[in-house]
């Protein structure tokens, strides 16, 4: 039965990472040890995937905006991103994240990333391990928002809108404005989608688009959308409240009186 | 092993030039790029401040035998300064990309620079001899009072120090959208072509308002962009021929004579996947770093990130020869992905003969392969581990559990410290490394 399991985890893990960490995993002792072995390995790929996901679209915002972004990287992040997601959707655990109550807790998923992305100690000198870091400091308060965020709800169009935004370096100005409205994107597909839950309605309202671990963290509602762009967005987010976003504000603050008036 | 690199001669931060006494800084900046000229006499380095330093050979001397064939400064000139482009707020990088040196064809050096965006054509020519004796002018160069000239005379040359002086004989300007990452000088010498991320242009040498694109691989809509080319170089004997890589993994080889517009290829090379290595980095680390044509024009070298391989141009389905870089970084491809590592360009380069190609790796390491023996070694440009003249000693980079005494492990590596960047004299077994801001010249020890 360890064999049988070993083997499962095997398609899973190679489909990843390659040889040698399917060696670590499994070569060795086998029975007890590859059973449980085999139970954490099922998830943790989802997991690692994920993580993988995230830092790709974490990559793809970091670009240094006074020199323009390398394009081949950018190409083939984003295509990293499309195949993922692509794979997520292919074996529903697309609607797996999506329907996941809020029971499992994300710190998990966010130590399992820490893990991930330390594999081996001298790539603690990697720019983004601080990222991680910050990113499991603040996220220690507010499990709820997380488990949230971690459930990337991202449609297969999403990528193709950052493209749209990431590559057009022609134009003059407006570029610098659909970069940033390519950000703009990029954290409503990282933020909840069903603002209903309360938490949301009391959640701060804030409106540092950039800052990176208040995005990750879910402090923003979706609601606060100040630069829409109509056209480019996804068709899943069209029924959402952005398209009027001054109004939802307004009416956010006015949930917000009457809630605090009682 | 192969016995190629017995002597070392290291030039580090600081240099003599020839004609002062005081050391001058020469490598402040990382050096982007290393190429020999046709002769091998010299040798152009550019940084990333934008300048370019040219290392001349020195003669044999049979004074001073032990220093026959020591590379020193020969010129040091700004090439590209940084600008910034207004219309889309963003800086231009000085950084030069490539240097590619035309064939010598009267006593001046020509060589083509270029950054992100522009090319230059620069002439480096000496000048050992100055006229003296000007009738309107004295030696100062002041001008003599036309009253006080009694006679006439005829300037002569005299000799004097010499000088090395670079002069830009052509700004290429304005021709591409995306970042250049390639140059490729015509076998017919006339024109040259440059490549960046979407875009081919083929230029004259003495014209340049306009160029010719001849391809383009920008999608009508660029949500559409998934592949990039990443290197592009014309054929060394048929002008009408190039080929350019893509960031697939995929080689295309193009006939000018086809038709204007070269977006459809004559040979398109490319490997199957390997099913059982795939992974969410295969494309990535499929995506080709360098292609270059051997000196014959039968084959081409492509670098990856974790192999090189050689291509016959009568086969396009697989490579002939497939070599191992650093395959024990495939198990660390996501910690590399983490640092933005997995995206570093390694450049490859052949030996005069085409049977020794070599290329970088990281912790200083550099590999050079014997296609013949199918031998391999990996060296270290650094330099607490080599002395001039000292034999350089293999290295080895340990994956399993056991580390023997002189090996280093995968986890040891410094992953700061990569060769990108290396030469090789068209004839002779001398090679030019580049170790972020140093330059290593290491050549096969005479007798």
């Amino acid at each position: 039965m360890g064999e049988e399991e070993g083997l499962h985890q095997t398609q899973l893990l190679d489909t990843m990472f390659v040889r040698g960490l399917k060696r670590k995993c499994f070569d060795g002792e086998e029975d007890i040890e590859g059973t449980l072995a085999g139970f954490k390995a099922i998830p943790s790929y989802n997991l690692q995937r994920q993580s993988l996901l995230d830092m790709s679209l974490v990559k793809l915002q970091l670009c240094h905006m006074l020199v323009e972004p390398n394009l081949c990287r950018s190409v083939l992040i984003a295509n990293t991103v499309r195949q993922i997601q692509e794979e997520m959707t292919q074996d529903g655990t697309w609607q797996m994240i999506n329907t996941q109550s809020a029971g499992q807790t994300s710190l998990d998923r966010l130590v399992s990333t820490d893990i991930l992305c330390r594999s081996s100690k001298e790539q603690a000198e990697g720019k983004l391990v601080p990222v991680y870091s910050t990113f499991t400091k603040d996220c220690e308060g507010t499990s709820q928002d997380n488990s949230e965020i971690m459930s990337t709800v991202t449609s297969p169009q999403v990528p193709k809108n950052l493209q749209s935004n990431m590559w057009e370096m022609e134009n003059p100005q407006e570029n610098r404005g659909s970069f940033q409205k390519s950000l703009d994107q990029i954290f409503e597909t990282l933020e909840n989608k069903s603002p209903n839950t309360v938490e949301d309605l009391f959640s701060e309202v804030d409106n540092s688009y950039y800052d990176l671990d208040t995005v990750l963290t879910g402090m923003m509602s979706n609601t606060k959308m100040g630069h829409c762009d109509l056209e480019t967005f996804p068709s899943q987010t069209s029924t959402n409240s952005n398209s009027n976003c001054k109004s939802d504000l307004n009416e956010l603050d006015h949930i917000v009186e009457i809630l605090v008036e009682s | 092993m192969i016995p190629y690199c017995k002597y070392q001669q290291g030039i580090h931060t600081e240099i003599y030039h020839p004609n002062n006494i005081k050391p001058i800084s020469v490598f402040s900046d990382i050096i982007s790029t290393v190429e020999f000229n046709h002769t091998g006499e010299l040798l152009a380095t550019g940084d990333k401040g934008g300048r370019v330093v040219i290392f001349q050979r020195e003669q044999e001397s049979k004074n001073q035998p032990h220093r026959r064939g020591e590379y020193n400064v020969y010129s040091t000139f700004q090439s590209h300064e940084p600008e910034f482009d207004y219309l889309k707020s963003l800086e231009i990088e000085e950084k030069i990309n490539k240097i590619r040196w035309l064939p010598q064809q009267n006593a001046a050096y020509f060589l083509l620079s270029t950054n992100d965006k522009t090319v230059k054509l620069w002439k480096v020519s000496e000048r050992d001899k100055r006229p003296e004796g000007y009738n309107l002018k004295d030696e100062d160069g002041r001008l003599r009072d036309p009253s006080m000239i009694t006679m006439l005379r005829v300037p002569v040359l005299r000799p004097m120090d010499l000088m090395v002086e670079a002069t830009p004989r052509r700004v290429f300007a304005n021709a591409h959208t995306y970042h250049i990452n390639s140059i490729s000088v015509n076998s017919d010498y006339e024109t040259y072509m440059s490549a960046d991320d979407l875009r081919i242009n083929l230029w004259n040498f003495e014209i340049t308002n306009q160029s010719f694109n001849i391809v383009d691989i920008k999608p009508a809509n660029m949500e559409e962009l998934t592949e990039v080319i990443t290197a592009a170089e014309f054929h060394p004997h048929h002008c009408n021929t190039f080929v350019y890589s893509s960031s697939k993994g995929t080689i295309r080889l193009c006939d000018m004579r086809a038709s204007a517009l070269c977006d459809r290829h004559s040979k398109f090379f490319e490997e199957p996947e390997d099913p059982s290595n795939r992974s969410f980095f295969s494309e990535i680390i499929s995506s080709i770093s360098d292609v270059k044509f051997s000196h014959s024009g039968r084959y081409i070298m492509t670098r990856d990130y974790l192999t090189i391989k050689v291509w016959d141009l009568n086969m396009e389905n697989r490579p002939i020869e497939t070599y191992q870089v650093h395959d024990y970084l495939r198990s660390k491809l996501c910690s590399l992905y983490e640092n933005d590592c997995i995206f570093d360009k390694f450049e490859c380069v052949w030996n005069g003969s085409d049977s020794v190609i070599m290329t970088g790796s990281y912790n200083n390491f550099f590999r050079m392969f014997d296609r013949n023996t199918k031998r391999d070694v990996t060296l270290e440009a650094s330099r607490e581990n080599s002395k001039p003249r000292a034999i350089l000693k293999p290295r080895k980079v340990c994956v399993g559990g056991k580390r023997r005494k002189d090996e280093i492990s995968v986890d040891s590596l410094d992953f700061s410290k990569k060769i990108l960047h290396t030469a090789w004299h068209p004839s002779e077994n001398i090679i030019a490394v580049a170790a972020t801001n140093n330059l290593y010249i290491f050549q096969d020890k005479v007798n």
